[in-house]
């Protein structure tokens, strides 16, 4: 309980942060990565590999185009494979990609460990990003940000029917109308599920398990199978795809359970071995700029770590909503059991 | 010609033949072996009790077995009747049915896969709204339900049962008359004479496409890639396919590609017993005259019956994907309100893969198609004339992949060629390799028996004017085996274009292919990209078919292949 109340007060702390409630860090402009502009532009390309939806990843991709001239080859795959890919190409010792952002941080850990990260220190995470959103050697942070709450089809599922907390999605009445991303692919899934565990228990899950849930690889889908009607509630899913799609005149609903919100970060990073190395650089800088951070909020639904950024009005202030916290290094202890566990719980 | 002698030649063709297909044979199984015994200390049979011990793992393979038997089934019942039916009736319309069989054949299991999920997903499938509307049934009732063990086995019947067909119509149509002539002269009706005389003179043709069906259905990964999640079980190859998380377990997905390797040793085993002890009814050849039954009235039913299979493996699926391709949220019945074009802009303008994929897509499949063509020509020539020593294992090395599911190539190429002395991993050459290996089997097979069919005789005339072997087989054989050189070269490319086990485990950010873009963008369910997508592979598809054959499509390349 303690250890509980603890996490929810670091959370809110945070939360305050990321809301601008405190004033830039002072930094010294001693130590940053310089960016040779024209050396990037020699280089011409940048190889993204990501697990953001695809829709932002190829607009990130054409603004940074528009702005240097410098072609973003996007990778879009669920963090999960990226994972899988990176270390099957370097293992084979092929360098492939430049910069990679994934939703499972835990991830980058790993990376930062076994040395394939750049160390690449710039003045706009020193001096935006609360120190638990970057890493201390400058190899990685937070990218973006999204919550994992329930959403509901309000075309299928009255307001007042609809599901309030977690546990009320164990109920009979939702068996088989439930959709959910699956955390062998979804790193944002990995991290919701984790907190979901560490909040109720692997019981939970096992309960969730004999809902007969429909199931879908990326975060990223289960909001579009929503939109299509094919499922009335999402079980687990990202909260940025519902914004999106709302914002296209879709009836998606969103509930923040009183119990709490899975909320999971995506750090981005530059490989050490990065073919492009000048490029990949700019094209970092360029992704942690205030104008792309404003982007990824308003047209991607995203959440924001970066301090002084505004939201639209229309959505729940993150300060507003109860968060579970992400645990990278509890994910990464647990993410084998996690996927044997839930293999055996819902089938897959 | 007293400077390397023919012979010499034929001998160097002969090893180079033999080492290309040892490489791309032995080397990936052999890492396949000694990796499913390997442990993180030295050799142990670990794996294995793992394999027959872990529910995860068995639960699969038990679903596989169940769900390829009655696929085998299902196209045995429709393939034989379709198949006599277009060979030897007076059916109207048979020439279309052979092209739309023949395009049911071209789509790619995934794509025919996600085109059902359109039609049969249970609450917004076409035909689960249709059927509410049509029977006033409650939007908790679904008729009909895509993400099941039956749904799978049905998409896999759809594209699968074409091999069947291609069998069974093409030993109908060797049936020669004389013995059904006989069989009526004797009395027998005609019921009869199709009962008794000319179903088992096709039993092995029957058998051949069962068989195929079912090996098909137990190695194919793109149609239970996009299944299986959203239904909660796994079959063989996704579950193998899902070794490869993290922490990856190629150990174990080694091991769990044996039984399929070793199933699929012991069915086309069998086969060749059956096959060898009833291979005196082959009988006859294509001067024989076919007898065609006149079925008068009963020819409705019987064109009734072939547009039923049709509209579900053609008609229905491609409905649903040009619907996904111009609807805003697919399914749902176009109207000038919900109909965009953002879907083609987005693949066309802002998706970057596209370009990069499409020239990867295609330089694979005509380089795989024309390579294999090619050492299928020399190999099956070498066989054929007997034209050196040690044909026999060159026969035997030609036929070996046919046992070697893609998936299972593909773990064993990744083992193979992430190492030194090739490191191939990463481009387009191990994919091409893999594609030439999957289709390889059945190009040899072909141009094995094209090159049977033609009479040594105008070849030895050549010799004896001095000509090399390889240039009686340049000038003389493979001008006479024209046709048949086009219907193999079509057949490999239609196979690598459906490929996609293998590519999705080789591939690498610059090597993608479309189907690999098609499965990336399924994961996050963006189907309107995917319907446009699919669609553009299907045109470029069938134009390149079109081209090569010239004539009308692809008809030739059905009526051309010959097992």
């Amino acid at each position: 309980m303690i250890e509980r109340l603890a996490r929810f007060a670091a959370s809110t702390a945070v939360v305050a942060l990321v809301c601008g409630a405190l004033a830039p860090a002072r930094v010294s402009s001693a130590s940053f990565a310089t960016v040779d502009v024209a050396k990037a532009k020699a280089e011409g390309l940048v190889v993204f590999y990501t697990s953001v939806d695809v829709s932002v990843a190829e607009r990130l991709a054409r603004d940074f185009q528009a702005k240097y001239g410098i072609k973003v080859q996007v990778e879009r795959t669920g963090s999960e494979r990226v994972f899988q890919r990176i270390g099957q190409e370097y293992g084979s010792n092929l360098h492939v990609v430049d910069v990679v952002n994934t939703s499972d941080s835990a991830n980058f850990l790993v990376w930062k460990s076994s040395g394939w990260l750049a160390s690449v220190p710039l003045e706009d995470i020193a001096r935006y990003w609360p120190p638990e959103f970057r890493d201390r050697d400058a190899t990685f942070a937070t990218w973006r940000a999204t919550l994992s709450p329930i959403a509901y089809n309000a075309s299928l599922v009255k307001p007042a029917d609809a599901p309030k907390t977690w546990a009320d999605l164990l109920a009979p009445q939702w068996k088989s109308k439930l959709v959910k991303a699956h955390p062998a692919y979804s790193g944002s899934e990995m991290t919701a599920d984790y907190e979901l565990m560490k909040a109720f228990g692997w019981g939970y899950l096992q309960k969730l398990g004999a809902q007969s849930v429909m199931q879908v690889q990326s975060s990223t889908e289960p909001p579009k199978v929503l939109s299509r009607g094919e499922q009335a509630v999402m079980a687990g899913g990202n909260e940025y795809v519902v914004f999106q799609l709302q914002a296209q005149g879709s009836p998606l609903a969103l509930v923040y359970p009183r119990e709490g919100t899975p909320f999971e970060t995506s750090p981005a990073a530059v490989m050490k071995d990065a073919p492009h190395p000048n490029a990949a650089r700019l094209f970092y800088q360029y992704m942690f700029s205030k104008d792309t951070q404003q982007m990824l909020v308003d047209f991607g639904g995203l959440r924001s770590v970066r301090v002084g950024l505004k939201e639209p009005a229309n959505r729940v202030p993150i300060t507003r909503i109860r968060l579970f916290h992400d645990d990278p290094a509890g994910v990464l202890k647990t993410s084998d059991e996690m996927k044997t566990k839930y293999a055996q719980y819902f089938g897959t | 010609m007293t400077r390397g002698s023919p012979r010499d030649f034929s001998r160097a063709l002969f090893g180079a033949a033999a080492l290309v297909l040892l490489a791309m044979v032995a080397l990936p199984v052999g890492w396949l072996v000694a990796t499913s015994l390997s442990g993180p200390h030295g050799p142990t049979l670990e794996n294995y009790v793992t394999l027959f011990t872990d529910p995860t793992l068995v639960q699969p393979f038990i679903i596989t077995l169940e769900s390829s038997a009655a696929v085998a089934i299902l196209c045995v019942l429709v393939a034989v009747p379709m198949g006599w039916c277009v060979a030897r009736t007076n059916m109207p319309l048979r020439r279309l049915v052979r092209v739309l069989v023949m395009a049911s054949l071209v789509t790619p299991p995934f794509l025919g896969a996600i085109a059902w999920e359109l039609l049969a997903a249970p609450n917004t499938g076409f035909l689960n709204q249709l059927a509410r509307v049509a029977f006033h049934l409650d939007r908790a009732v679904h008729p009909f339900n895509i993400y099941t063990v039956a749904g799978l086995t049905f998409v896999n019947f759809l594209y699968t049962f074409p091999y069947a067909f291609t069998f069974v119509a093409n030993a109908l149509e060797r049936v020669p008359a004389d013995l059904e002539d006989a069989s009526a002269i004797l009395g027998a009706r005609s019921a009869q004479t199709l009962w008794r005389i000319t179903l088992p003179l096709i039993l092995p043709a029957i058998l051949a496409g069962g068989l195929i069906a079912f090996l098909q259905s137990m190695t194919v990964f793109g149609s239970a890639a996009i299944l299986t999640l959203p239904a909660g079980f796994h079959t063989m190859t996704t579950r193998i396919w899902s070794l490869f998380q993290f922490p990856p377990k190629p150990a174990l997905a080694a091991a769990a590609s044996m039984p399929i390797l070793l199933l699929t040793l012991l069915l086309l085993r069998a086969q060749q017993l059956i096959l060898g002890r009833k291979g005196y009814v082959v009988v006859g050849g294509k001067g024989a005259r076919r007898a065609i039954v006149a079925l008068g009235k009963w020819k409705w039913l019987a064109l009734g019956f072939c547009a039923l299979v049709l509209l579900n493996a053609i008609v229905l699926p491609y409905g649903a994907l040009l619907d996904a391709a111009f609807v805003k949220v697919a399914p749902a019945v176009p109207t000038p309100a919900n109909l965009t074009w953002s879907h083609l802009h987005f693949v066309f303008f802002e998706l970057d893969a596209t370009p990069v994929a499409l020239w990867n897509t295609m330089i694979l499949a005509l380089g795989a198609a024309t390579i294999g063509t090619a050492l299928a020509l020399v190999v099956g020539y070498l066989v054929a004339r007997r034209a050196v020593r040690g044909w026999q294992l060159l026969g035997f090395l030609a036929t070996a992949p046919l046992a070697i599911p893609s998936i299972v190539l593909g773990v064993g190429l990744f083992l193979a060629y992430t190492r030194p002395p090739l490191l191939l991993f990463g481009t387009l050459w191990i994919m091409l390799i893999a594609f030439v290996t999957i289709e390889f089997p059945a190009a040899y097979q072909q141009l094995v028996s094209v090159t049977s069919s033609i009479h040594p005789e105008l070849e030895e005339a050549g010799r004896l004017l001095g000509a090399t072997r390889l240039r009686v087989l340049r000038e003389i054989t493979s001008p006479l085996m024209r046709s048949g050189l086009v219907a193999t070269w079509c057949f490999v490319f239609i196979g690598a274009i459906r490929e996609i086990s293998a590519a999705i485990l080789l591939f690498t950010a610059p090597t993608r292919t479309i189907a690999v873009v098609i499965y990336d963008l399924n994961e996050s369910g963006d189907t309107g990209s995917i319907a446009v997508l699919g669609l553009l592979l299907m045109v470029v598809t069938f134009t390149v078919l079109a081209v090569a054959n010239r004539v009308p499509i692809a008809v030739t390349a059905v009526e051309e292949f010959r097992e």
